[in-house]
């Protein structure tokens, strides 16, 4: 099972690509509520999309996005078959790939 | 007697005034110096993300973003431009411990549409800066926050 759940969506001659990632994003300055202990920060470095192969979005993030992040984005065009990669990498060396293929 | 019933309304009329002053000025200073403060750190992410280039306000980017958030925790945010040639886009929240929020490098094949969902500790603005091949323009809003999301 990934972590990656991908939607798109033709209108008006775009494509709408919808994502959403299962991840805790930690920013290191919670602490558990057990034990007291600083929870170390966890959280996704970099956001990859390519479609058909072509890098589209290199997306820099941080802690300051949103526990089990959502992210959308406006492609010009984009035809039936046409596949969409989405990657991501996390402060920990974690990693996850997933594919779609828009309808 | 209606002299004297005058004379302590203009007193107690007084009196008051001057307690508001008292209690409003230590507030006041306080919350001027912790913004000179956090704009510091805003000031520095913006210069060592963006070197000494120019950043021009503009009317051409939209945000939307709830006026007031009741749960800091999430805040959707959503940014449109209708600038040309859009290359970047990134989200800046100021009064956040770390004010990037991300920055996204966009392709020409992309419109200028990003959509997410922020943390926000407490009531602030939030700026977005937009990279297009002629320079860099931004735009803020600000945002309330009943309940911060740095503890969630």
């Amino acid at each position: 099972m990934s972590s990656i759940k991908i939607r798109t969506k033709r209108m008006d001659g775009n494509t709408q690509i919808r994502m959403l990632i299962a991840h805790p994003m930690e920013h290191g300055r919670n602490r558990d509520t057990k034990t007291n202990a600083l929870i170390p920060a966890h959280f996704i470095q970099k956001l990859t999309v390519e479609h058909n192969k072509n890098v589209i979005i290199t997306g820099n993030t941080g802690a300051n996005i949103s526990k089990d992040p959502f992210f959308a984005f406006t492609l010009k065009g984009g035809n039936a078959g046409d596949k969409i990669t989405i990657s991501w990498v996390d402060n920990l060396g974690n990693q996850d790939t997933q594919e779609h293929i828009i309808k | 007697m209606t002299d004297n019933r005058r004379a302590f309304i203009k007193k107690s009329v007084a009196l008051s005034g001057y307690s508001l002053i008292a209690l409003a000025s230590p507030e006041a200073s306080a919350e001027w110096l912790a913004e000179t403060t956090t704009t510091d750190i805003l000031q520095q992410t913006l210069k060592r993300l963006f070197k000494d280039q120019e950043i021009i306000e503009s009317d051409q980017i939209d945000i939307q973003i709830p006026k007031t958030a009741e749960n800091g925790a999430s805040v959707p945010i959503t940014v449109t431009s209708s600038l040309n040639n859009v290359e970047g886009i990134s989200i800046l929240i100021e009064k956040n411990p770390i004010p990037l929020v991300a920055k996204f490098e966009l392709s020409p094949d992309l419109a200028p549409f990003v959509s997410t969902r922020l943390k926000i500790a407490e009531t602030s603005a939030v700026a977005v800066i937009v990279e297009t091949n002629e320079g860099f323009y931004t735009a803020s809003k600000k945002v309330m926050v009943t309940l911060g999301g740095c503890e969630l």
